[in-house]
């Protein structure tokens, strides 16, 4: 059992949810309220990693950030240490590559709530801070959640782009996803099938929670 | 301190109305769906803004295109009660009426409940209540703003026949604490007959007539304009007594008036919506009829429109019935300005929510 790869992927996970909340939230909004011209084109390039192979995509994350790159060179700049193959490279990749698993459930729950629900908590003098605050975040809370549920589940799974932009360093890169496939490479089945399980286990687990913490939120509601 | 509100617009319907709403004053703003009027309530509460406006209230500014003041709505003391009543469905109903002040105050919102009759529901979910309740819930949660406008879109619609008879007596019961202006839109002539001071008919985004409600019900050329047939009266009475037959008698300034059961102990001050339509004129008393009611008036006026019928305007005591009848009956009676002639009214005729309690005895003399 590889326990620094599962450690990794689990913090990869919690930082992508960290750094997603507030995202999915904004943007959620955002495409859920306003109706504006180019709104068709935004939420493609949303939806757009759901449909591109991972190698695709992180080629062109690699190309973006490498050290030949303004961004890269930023970076290297500023940390001393090139953003590919490092730990932080990876989080940017995830937060991007999970956009939208992210944005859509939140989109969608934003979506739920009633047009006169909303200008009903202007006209009871809500700011429109506090309006997202009292009114819309509560209402909007199961769509909140399968988002951030979605996005952890499916880093921890993640394969294909975290060996295009992070390599495979221990520690560092290397997430449980990568430790199964090196597991297997090297014929050890018997750790491959502890830790695919253990994966199994800890999807299945934050995939019940939601659910069952929707239910609850839905018995709230009615 | 009145609301003062005018606006105009091009899109997304024309729009060219201006009107006045004074303080404690109920206005109906009454026209067909797609007439502008919900648009224009929307514009006070600062959801919608037309091409050129202004909105003022109590001398303080709201909207104004010309000067480039826009309150954003939240800073309007505005209240308002959506026609399905938008409450916030994760609140209960002390949380929603709370959810208006600001400052929330338990005790104060308890207070606002028992004065809409929701004693002993603060803690019900929107959805655990019924939607007589839910309503009662946005009135109180529009009262809470302390608002300095208070704006009624359509709150009757959504609910059974039965409830909105109860409504309409509790808003009527509840304008007794009412300083502020208050603005109803409504399609429903009844509606706006028994509940408003003065009215506005809107069509298509213009004031086709404006005045007080017996003005403007009494006018046949503006009830036509607006495509509706039903000229009708308010006539104050008294409850005087509940007959074991069904029927309640009560007294009226020209006599009694026998109608079916109509709620309320003697004693009651009501005001009875009698339809022109429904009128019977006889210059004899009649003998022998089945009808029950037959008071005894003089013709002031015969209004003749383009139409086959005559609105004759009869003086019963100090108040006024209607009636629309054909023009030849008018002619075989030979109905003249002066002439004594009986007023005849079938009971089962007045609807039982065309009968609402008087504001208070002071408004009903009016």
């Amino acid at each position: 059992m590889d326990w620094t790869a599962l450690w990794l992927s689990l913090r990869l996970a919690a930082w992508t949810v960290v750094i997603l909340l507030p995202v999915s939230v904004f943007m959620g909004r955002f495409l859920a309220f306003r109706q504006f011209r180019a709104k068709g084109l935004v939420e493609a390039l949303v939806m757009l990693p759901l449909v591109l192979p991972p190698t695709v995509f992180g080629f062109y994350l690699l190309v973006a950030f490498g050290r030949n790159s303004p961004v890269g060179a930023l970076w290297q700049q500023t940390f001393g240490h090139q953003l590919v193959f490092s730990f932080e490279g990876l989080v940017v990749a995830s937060v991007i590559f999970n956009l939208p698993f992210a944005i859509q459930p939140a989109q969608r729950g934003f979506e739920a709530i009633a047009v006169e629900v909303r200008e009903a908590a202007r006209c009871c003098g809500m700011s429109p801070l506090t309006s997202l605050w009292k009114v819309e975040l509560p209402l909007a809370w199961p769509g909140l959640m399968t988002a951030m549920v979605l996005t952890f589940a499916h880093t921890l799974g993640e394969f294909g782009i975290v060996l295009m932009v992070g390599g495979s360093i221990p520690g560092e890169t290397k997430t449980i996803a990568i430790s199964i496939y090196d597991k297997v490479q090297g014929f050890d089945d018997r750790g491959a099938a502890i830790m695919s399980a253990t994966l199994v286990a800890i999807s299945l687990f934050t995939i019940a929670l939601t659910y069952w913490l929707s239910a609850r939120v839905g018995r709230r509601l009615s | 301190m009145a609301l003062e509100v005018m606006a105009r617009a091009t899109t997304p319907i024309p729009l060219d109305v201006a009107f006045r709403v004074e303080p404690g004053e109920l206005l109906a703003l009454v026209g067909h769906s797609g007439s502008g009027k919900t648009t224009l309530l929307r514009t006070i509460a600062g959801l919608w803004r037309p091409e050129g406006a202004r909105v003022t209230v109590d001398g303080t500014t709201w909207l104004d295109t010309v000067a480039r003041v826009d309150l954003p709505t939240h800073r309007r003391r505005v209240g308002i009660v959506f026609q399905n009543y938008a409450l916030f469905p994760h609140m209960t109903a002390a949380q929603n009426v709370m959810a208006a002040m600001d400052t929330a105050d338990e005790a104060e919102a308890e207070r606002i409940l028992d004065l809409v009759n929701l004693h002993g529901l603060a803690d019900r979910k929107p959805a655990q209540l019924s939607g007589g309740q839910q309503q009662r819930v946005a009135v109180a949660r529009a009262l809470a703003r302390k608002p300095q406008a208070l704006l009624l879109d359509e709150p009757f619609s959504a609910v059974d026949r039965a409830t909105r008879e109860r409504l309409y007596a509790e808003i009527i019961e509840l304008r007794r604490f009412l300083a502020m202006p208050v603005v109803l839109v409504t399609h429903d002539m009844n509606e706006a007959q028994l509940l408003a001071d003065r009215m506005v008919v809107i069509e298509q985004g213009r004031v086709v007539r404006e005045g007080t409600t017996a003005q403007v019900m009494a006018d046949p050329e503006a009830l036509r304009a607006m495509g509706i047939r039903e000229v009708a009266v308010m006539l104050p009475a008294v409850i005087a007594e509940h007959g074991t037959d069904g029927l309640t008698r009560l007294e009226a300034e020209a006599g009694p008036l026998f109608l079916p059961a109509v709620e309320g102990a003697p004693g009651t001050h009501v005001r009875v919506r009698i339809m022109a339509h429904e009128v019977i004129l006889s210059r004899a008393r009649p003998e022998g009829l089945s009808a029950q009611n037959i008071l005894k008036g003089q013709v002031t006026e015969l209004v003749t429109g383009k139409g086959p019928a005559v609105t004759v305007h009869v003086m019963v005591g100090d108040h006024e019935i209607l009636a629309r009848i054909t023009r030849r009956a008018a002619e075989q009676m030979a109905l003249r300005p002066g002439d004594p002639v009986h007023v005849i009214l079938k009971s089962m005729s007045v609807a039982r929510d065309h009968v609402a309690r008087a504001p208070s005895a002071a408004r009903a003399a009016e």
